[in-house]
């Protein structure tokens, strides 16, 4: 088994969205990050991952199992789950969810998330109904990292904390990844935090499948240009990925290569790429 | 060793990791058999991909300059004096012919030319 998550034609149909065909893998040892708009079936797929929603069509394996398979319950012990709600009942307080956390997870290692409520500086005397949005986050990733899992998935877990504690989570889970056997699936809209962290990057759009790249290899791939109109037209159309015109200039997302004299060109971000990828070209 | 990675040089992140670690190699600052990083933690430490570190030692031990024993992580290679030193000679006739051009190109005298190269390495012979 070299793969952590192993997904292939992976399709789901509701009413008015359609997933289809989703093929990914998820390398053991690697961390992969999904992006995507608001409704593209970033959080469907991670729901389907967990079998928690039916799947219409495909296969999904984790941890070298499948996940309709009667032994994917335990293989779930492996796994730890951040969810963009953290959801825990309202009323307990961190030494409840200790409490808890030891009667569901064989491995369950109290040391271990006291040390982490300690590094998130989170108050043991507060309801968790008390705990500010931060907090919640923080609480729902010590307790994910507290039971020797091998694989976490994460979405949208660092939305709504501040830019210092996203560091410092995206260095725990750096460090996380220093074992190979580790592996991380996260979806964000923070697409800096993904950049800092992940070998490969998966762009879902409106349920496809858009690209599934290492990330250093996307990061060369292209180059954004700022031209006039008639530079513009030196470019081959193959070679456009995605334009804007503006007043004064038109930015263009192009493939890397050679561009003409007097045309501005620059390496593009993640962020730059997706916005680019998503405008309906030429 | 120091690794500096920059994101934003044009030269892709590899080549940095390829360069500077060949560059401690062959200025002796690792010594052969020394081990180096494994992949792993050297990406971690740099806290960048995994797979582009893989791809610059992939490289760095198909030109020779380290190896790996399974299980046991990666080593600087003996290097080969005598193919250093036959590169090297090859560079420095691609940088002459460059100034041979140039001073061929402003009517700098071949006397001129070998006057300036005396003044610049006069301690060597």
């Amino acid at each position: 088994m070299n793969n952590a998550i192993e997904i292939i034609n992976l399709s789901k149909q509701y009413e008015g969205f359609t997933l289809s065909n989703i093929s990914l893998d998820l390398p053991k040892g690697c961390v992969m990050g999904l992006i995507g708009e608001n409704g593209a079936g970033k959080s469907t797929i991670i729901k389907l991952i967990f079998n928690s929603i039916k799947r219409s069509g495909g296969s999904i394996e984790v941890l070298g199992c499948d996940n309709m398979d009667k032994d994917f319950e335990k293989i779930k012990e492996d796994i730890g789950v951040v969810l963009d709600e953290p959801c825990f009942p309202e009323c307990v307080k961190l030494k409840d969810i200790n409490a808890m956390m030891k009667n569901i997870y064989k491995n369950w290692s109290s040391e271990q998330f006291w040390s982490y409520c300690d590094r998130f500086a989170l108050p043991g005397n507060k309801r968790f109904k008390s705990f500010s949005k931060g907090m919640k986050m923080k609480a729902s990733i010590a307790v994910a990292m507290s039971h020797g899992a091998r694989l976490l998935v994460l979405d949208e877990a660092t939305s709504g904390l501040d830019p210092i504690i996203r560091d410092e989570i995206l260095d725990i889970f750096n460090e996380f990844t220093r074992d190979e056997e580790h592996s991380i699936l996260v979806s964000s809209h923070i697409i800096s935090d993904l950049e800092k962290i992940c070998d490969y990057i998966a762009f879902i759009h409106k349920g496809r499948l858009k690209f599934c790249e290492e990330k250093d290899v996307l990061l060369e791939k292209y180059l954004l240009i700022h031209c006039s109109e008639e530079d513009f037209k030196k470019f081959t159309r193959s070679r456009i990925i995605g334009y804007k015109r503006g007043k004064y200039e038109i930015e263009a997302l192009v493939t890397n290569g050679t561009v003409p004299a007097g045309v501005v060109s620059e390496r593009p971000g993640i962020e730059e790429i997706m916005l680019f990828m998503t405008k309906e070209s030429v | 060793m120091n690794i500096f990675i920059r994101n934003t040089s044009g030269e892709p992140i590899y080549e940095q990791i390829y360069n500077q670690i060949k560059a401690a190699i062959v200025s002796g600052e690792l010594k052969t058999d020394e081990a180096i990083p494994s992949i792993r933690s050297l990406a971690k430490d740099l806290r960048i991909s995994v797979i582009t570190t893989k791809r610059a030692y992939e490289e760095l031990e198909r030109d020779g300059f380290i190896y790996t024993v399974p299980g046991r992580g990666c080593f600087v290679a003996k290097q080969n004096i005598a193919m250093r030193r036959e590169e090297s000679l090859q560079k420095i006739e691609e940088h002459l012919k460059i100034a041979y051009e140039l001073a061929k190109g402003c009517n700098v005298s071949k006397g001129e030319l070998v006057k300036m190269f005396e003044l610049m390495g006069e301690e060597w012979c």
